[in-house]
């Protein structure tokens, strides 16, 4: 622990750490434009110069380690200060020299209010700038629909560029030039080929790199700032919805380390113009074959006759990706109340069994626990497009690797961004691995925390539950599961998933699975099918069942449905959801749903009075106190149970009869893969970049 | 120094002859495994020596590919390092050296006569022959102003012996690179004015002969090993 004086006070701060941090870290906050504390150093933008007792120039703070400086000839210890008239004049300088080539046109910049450059010109900025010559102009850059540039105004911190190769770990961005010709773009201005492409916006420092979807909507003090939980894929990732009046204008990450850290996928981010477009305003029913508005009580009324009196067997309730736990504990109830042991919240078909313990279907290791993994074990599973954030973490893990990280695939080949071992495609290498004969096993000797990750395309097949079984035993082979450490991890795509199987949201005695409800609809022995947010499965199977459709957005679901009901979007209820580990957190309500749209689980009780059949709560603090009850572990936001790796050990000894065959892609279309997604213009574009690269034709390059 | 870019015309594709990329396989090899891209400035020359001067964009792509790297990596190096030419160039690249010793010695001047003979700056003339551009310190002060022509520096120009030089490279003759005023390398312009007294070298076997101070140092220097020499072009 090196000791420091900083600005006349003694500080002890930790090992390894640098100046900027370590000033950080007691109270002193160091300017800086291009230091990001996830990011390599880079020191090249000066802003952050603080003097040093003895030496002869300020020095960069973001460069220099606590450990190399040195007490001065008197012993005293090494002293900082960072308010110096030196110090002062050196940032002040810097500052100057920035902006000489950065045109003033804050006024019609979108990071006007929330930028850096503007902030610290606020505080180290002389009057009026000595600079008489022209200033730099830079060609914008395209790249792609998400990003706007207007690189005249950009730095050249590299955070972007840093970010793409050590992050996102795509090398998209580059610095080309030198000098003062440097420019910041992709190779020949295509647009930039990640999923996280987004999060340059957040990173740059001045209005280089912003918006493109949000350019001129809003500034930010106009918005309503609401801390709430992404629901595009499993993860749960913080983001932060920013609404003015009815409208979500952007969403942007919070931090969160032991999820997200900072970052968030471009489908969290810009998928808001989604919650726009296509959205279910008001109840309808169909008559005659043709969907017409309806009110609330004509609604329930339609649903009460078809009802009245109907066998449980005969009345079947899918839960879909979105949900929250709130509105699935309800439709379990009322699906009890009415008798029907026919519920699911599983629509893929995963095999996953909540009566096999807890522990076989989460992510035990945790996100965070990736950091420690030393050997990964990926089965049908492409995490760059289910966890882009999660891809992002074992990308990370792997770059700083001392040696070579063993990284096995068994399932389909994909671009990761990692080096990996393809192993295989199906069930035949897995069983290889399980029984210990495959030649991966044995790069694994020295490894102390393997990890196992098995994706729900491994799972999503009629011999789901035996790959499963098979994995836990591949799991135990390579010494996955440890006192200390739990190896096992099911890595889910939807955000409702591990609620719903908390919630037991899954056939009762007697009770039939989605395929089997499909089936048993095709045949015409299923009368009543409540979609609950349900758009996935193949509307064509449901036969002549009658189809309630609970949920936010026009699609699949609701073109299919005999009633429909407009819930609310993610974003305008206060919900709960589980994540891939099995941490309960809840959204936040940001705006109200659109027109006649209600929560979803005030809907469900409203429902349950007209069928006679009234649920027991009457607020949303009734509904949790009796859900809390029933299944404590959704009552700890934020926490983890510890997980028990003796349920992965029963769960290994199951004897696994498997088919053959390969596992395939779980997201074929990333970008269009839920409700909210299809409806939104954004995701369109960025499909038809990924597709094909023909974006810049599609009028969307403002 | 200004903007640079690939140039608006390329090339369908790029690979280099077989003797190229074996020396380029040799290269590789030089360095461990997976440091690979640290031959990257090497290929990237030894792909603009084959195409005579530049790097069109398949280049880039072909030496990217070669090295596993990716391609706004090579991208960023070509752009930065301005011997790089992302344009064709003529069959005599001449870089004119603009910077304070040879622009106080008159190279403005020669620079006109670039313009003169054989156009605007970064242009190739009409018959292909000649281009030329204005390049920052080539580090030959002492024989200011000068020129690099292709491989070779051309040194103590004056408007009239660059114009006659660059005639003589057009019409295909012989020229001898180095000074163009008769000097000795970078020796005294007029001979040498100091060391000449010959009592000095009187017992020093291996000097040179008493009273031949001068012209004897100048035709010393003059017999280096051929093979020096023979490097020279035409």
């Amino acid at each position: 622990m090196p000791k420091l004086i900083i600005n006349d006070v003694e500080h002890d701060v930790p090992d390894g750490i640098t100046l900027i941090q370590a000033c950080d870290l007691v109270g002193v906050e160091i300017a800086r434009f291009c230091f990001h504390e996830r990011l390599s150093i880079a020191g090249n933008c000066r802003m952050c110069l603080v003097e040093i007792a003895g030496m002869p120039k300020p020095v960069a703070s973001c460069a220099m380690s606590v450990n190399d400086l040195r007490p001065g000839r008197d012993g005293t210890l090494p002293t900082i200060m960072t308010e110096s008239p030196t110090a002062k004049k050196a940032r002040e300088g810097t500052l100057e020299f920035l902006l000489i080539n950065h045109p003033l046109d804050c006024p019609i910049c979108d990071q006007g209010g929330e930028c850096d450059l503007q902030d610290q010109t606020m505080a180290y900025g002389y009057d009026a700038g000595r600079f008489q010559d022209n200033k730099r102009a830079v060609e914008d850059k395209y790249l792609g629909p998400l990003i706007k540039t207007c690189m005249t105004r950009c730095i050249h911190c590299t955070r972007c560029v840093r970010f793409m190769t050590e992050v996102a770990g795509v090398d998209e961005l580059g610095a080309i030039g030198r000098g003062e010709d440097t420019e910041i773009t992709t190779y020949l201005e295509h647009g930039m080929r990640s999923n996280l492409s987004g999060n340059v916006v957040d990173l740059c420092p001045v209005g280089a790199l912003t918006s493109k979807p949000y350019a001129y909507i809003a500034r930010p003090w106009e918005l309503d700032k609401t801390p709430s939980i992404d629901v595009m894929d499993a993860l749960g990732s913080a983001i932060r919805v920013d609404a003015r009046g009815r409208e979500v204008l952007r969403i942007l990450p919070r931090i969160n380390d032991a999820i997200n850290e900072e970052w968030i996928s471009d489908k969290a981010r810009h998928v808001c113009d989604g919650l726009r477009t296509q959205r279910l305003d008001q109840p309808y029913v169909r008559r005659n074959g043709k969907l017409e508005p309806a009110s609330w009580d004509e609604a329930f009324g339609v649903i009460a006759e078809k009802l009245k009196g109907l066998d449980g067997a005969r009345f079947a309730a899918i839960a879909g990706d979105l949900p929250a736990a709130e509105e699935m504990f309800a439709l379990k109830q009322l699906a009890e109340q009415i008798g029907s042991p026919n519920i699911d919240c599983r629509q893929d078909g995963a095999k996953l069994d909540p009566g096999l313990g807890r522990a076989t279907y989460l992510f035990n290791t945790t996100i965070a626990g990736i950091d420690n993994a030393d050997a990964f074990l990926l089965i049908g599973t492409d995490p760059r497009v289910e966890a882009p954030l999660l891809n992002a973490r074992i990308h990370t893990r792997w770059r700083k690797a001392e040696q070579r990280l063993p990284i096995g695939l068994i399932g389909t080949e994909a671009d990761l961004t990692y080096g990996y071992d393809y192993l295989g495609a199906g069930p035949e290498t897995l069983a290889e691995i399980a029984d210990g004969s495959h030649a991966f096993v044995k790069t694994l000797k020295d490894v102390k925390h393997p990890m196992v990750i098995v994706g729900q395309a491994a799972l999503a097949r009629p011999d789901g539950a035996a790959v499963l079984a098979l994995a836990a035993k591949a799991a135990k082979t390579i010494g996955a599961l440890n006192s200390d450490w739990n190896g096992f991890n099911v890595l889910h795509d939807a955000a409702a998933r591990v609620a719903g199987l908390d919630l037991g949201f899954v056939p009762g005695k007697k009770g039939l699975d989605v395929e089997a409800i499909l089936d048993a609809a095709g045949k015409g022995d299923m009368d009543v099918i409540y979609l609950l947010g349900t758009d996935e499965i193949d509307m064509d199977r449901l036969g002549d069942a009658f189809v309630i459709y609970q949920g936010s957005h026009g699609d699949r679901g609701a073109h299919r449905a005999d009633v429909i009901l407009p819930g609310a979007a993610y974003t305008e209820k206060d919900g709960t959801y589980v994540n891939t580990e099995g941490r309960a957190q809840m959204t936040a309500r940001a705006i109200f749903p659109p027109g006649d749209a209600r929560e979803d689980w005030t809907i469900l009780r409203a429902l349950s009075a007209v069928l006679g059949k009234t649920l027991p709560f009457d607020s949303l603090q009734d509904l949790r106190a009796r859900m809390y009850e029933a299944h404590p572990n959704l009552a700890l936001l934020d926490f983890i149970e510890p997980s028990d790796a003796a349920t992965i050990t029963k769960l290994a000894s199951k004897p696994a009869k498997t088919g053959m065959g390969h596992f395939d892609l779980r997201i074929e279309d990333y970008y269009f893969s839920n409700p909210v997604a299809r409806a939104s213009s954004i995701m369109v574009s960025l499909r038809a970049m990924h597709a094909d690269g023909s974006e810049k034709a599609t009028g969307t390059d403002g | 120094m200004s903007i640079r870019r690939l140039a608006a015309e390329q090339p369908e594709g790029f690979a280099f002859t077989s003797a190229n990329l074996e020396w380029a396989e040799a290269q590789i090899k030089k360095y461990p495994e997976g440091r690979q891209a640290s031959a990257v400035l090497s290929l990237l020359w030894r792909a603009q020596e084959q195409i005579g001067g530049w790097l069109p964009e398949p280049a880039l792509r072909y030496v990217a590919d070669m090295l596993d790297m990716a391609y706004i990596r090579v991208y960023e190096l070509v752009t930065f390092y301005t011997m790089f030419n992302l344009a064709p160039v003529g069959r005599y690249y001449v870089q004119v050296c603009g910077t304070t010793p040879c622009m106080l010695r008159g190279a403005e001047d020669i620079k006109d006569t670039c313009r003169k003979f054989i156009g605007e700056k970064d242009r190739v003339n009409d018959d292909g022959m000649f281009s030329w551009t204005e390049v920052e310190c080539l580090g030959a002060c002492v024989n200011a102003p000068m020129a690099q022509i292709n491989n070779y520096y051309y040194e103590d120009l004056t408007p009239e012996k660059f114009e006659s030089l660059l005639k003589r490279l057009r019409a295909g003759k012989d020229v001898e690179p180095g000074p163009q005023d008769g000097r000795q390398t970078s020796a005294p312009a007029g001979g040498p004015n100091t060391l000449t007294d010959p009592e000095l070298y009187a017992n020093d076997p291996s000097g040179p002969e008493p009273g031949s101070a001068g012209t004897t140092v100048i035709a010393t220097e003059a017999k280096r090993p051929a093979s020096k020499r023979e490097k020279r072009p035409r």
